[in-house]
């Protein structure tokens, strides 16, 4: 497993080469995350991000029959169209490497520690967690609410 | 009792501050508690934890409910709902 928040862009070929090299490796998918219309400013809490996006991929790989996963999150200054996030599984079979590459990502959208300040002429904002997202995630039975009032 | 509060991204704007150490006093031994007590310095501490939907509460850096226990040492982050991916 290959967790690692950083500034610098990835290079996806890269790093699904990476997960390539096993003979056991049947199938790989991968979702690269993309700056839309907006410059963004990222900010993380460092330390729980990652111990966080370990205990997703422990999660995936408890549901599916994982061989190895790569996620990447960028922070920071990042302009329209730059990468912002990658995940990689690979596994035997493709039903298994896709339903684990989805379930991360939703996964992470709810649940880790970043956010998104957009950069609009009109002046900077946070952005707001979307109901969507929990929507997504809760498919997968999960809930950003960890936090019940 | 002393513990570390961290606050990220728009509460961190909104209380002017990062974070901090602070003494508890000996009746707090929850997050609810320690929440209420952040909450009880009026002024934008008031403000920020008003809506208990806004705010996310992570005890040593996983993601807990109001009931869990603090205890001396702990590191206590509080931030808004997560906008990452």
């Amino acid at each position: 497993m290959k967790i690692s928040v950083q500034r610098e862009h990835f290079d996806l070929g890269v790093e699904v080469a990476n997960l390539s090299k096993d003979a056991s490796v049947g199938a790989v998918a991968s979702f690269v995350g993309v700056v839309r219309d907006v410059p963004m400013t990222l900010e993380h809490y460092a330390g729980m991000t990652e111990r966080e996006i370990a205990r997703i991929v422990e999660e995936a790989a408890s549901r599916w029959k994982i061989l190895d996963a790569t996620v990447i999150h960028r922070y920071g200054e990042l302009k329209p169209t730059e990468q912002i996030v990658l995940v990689v599984v690979a596994s035997a079979h493709r039903g298994d490497a896709f339903a684990a590459c989805e379930f991360i990502m939703d996964y992470l959208k709810t649940r880790a520690p970043f956010w998104k300040k957009e950069h609009r002429p009109e002046g900077a904002r946070w952005v707001e967690a979307k109901s969507s997202d929990d929507q997504a995630a809760e498919r997968w039975e999960i809930r950003q609410g960890a936090v019940k009032p | 009792m002393k513990l570390r509060i961290l606050f990220f991204a728009g509460l961190r704007e909104q209380l002017g501050t990062p974070g901090e150490e602070i003494e508890l006093p000996p009746d707090i031994t929850t997050v609810a508690g320690l929440r209420s007590h952040l909450k009880a310095r009026g002024g934008p501490y008031e403000t920020a934890f008003a809506d208990k939907s806004l705010v996310r509460i992570a005890v040593n850096q996983e993601l807990v409910s109001l009931t869990t226990p603090v205890k001396a040492g702990d590191e206590v982050a509080f931030f808004p709902p997560v906008t990452g991916g």
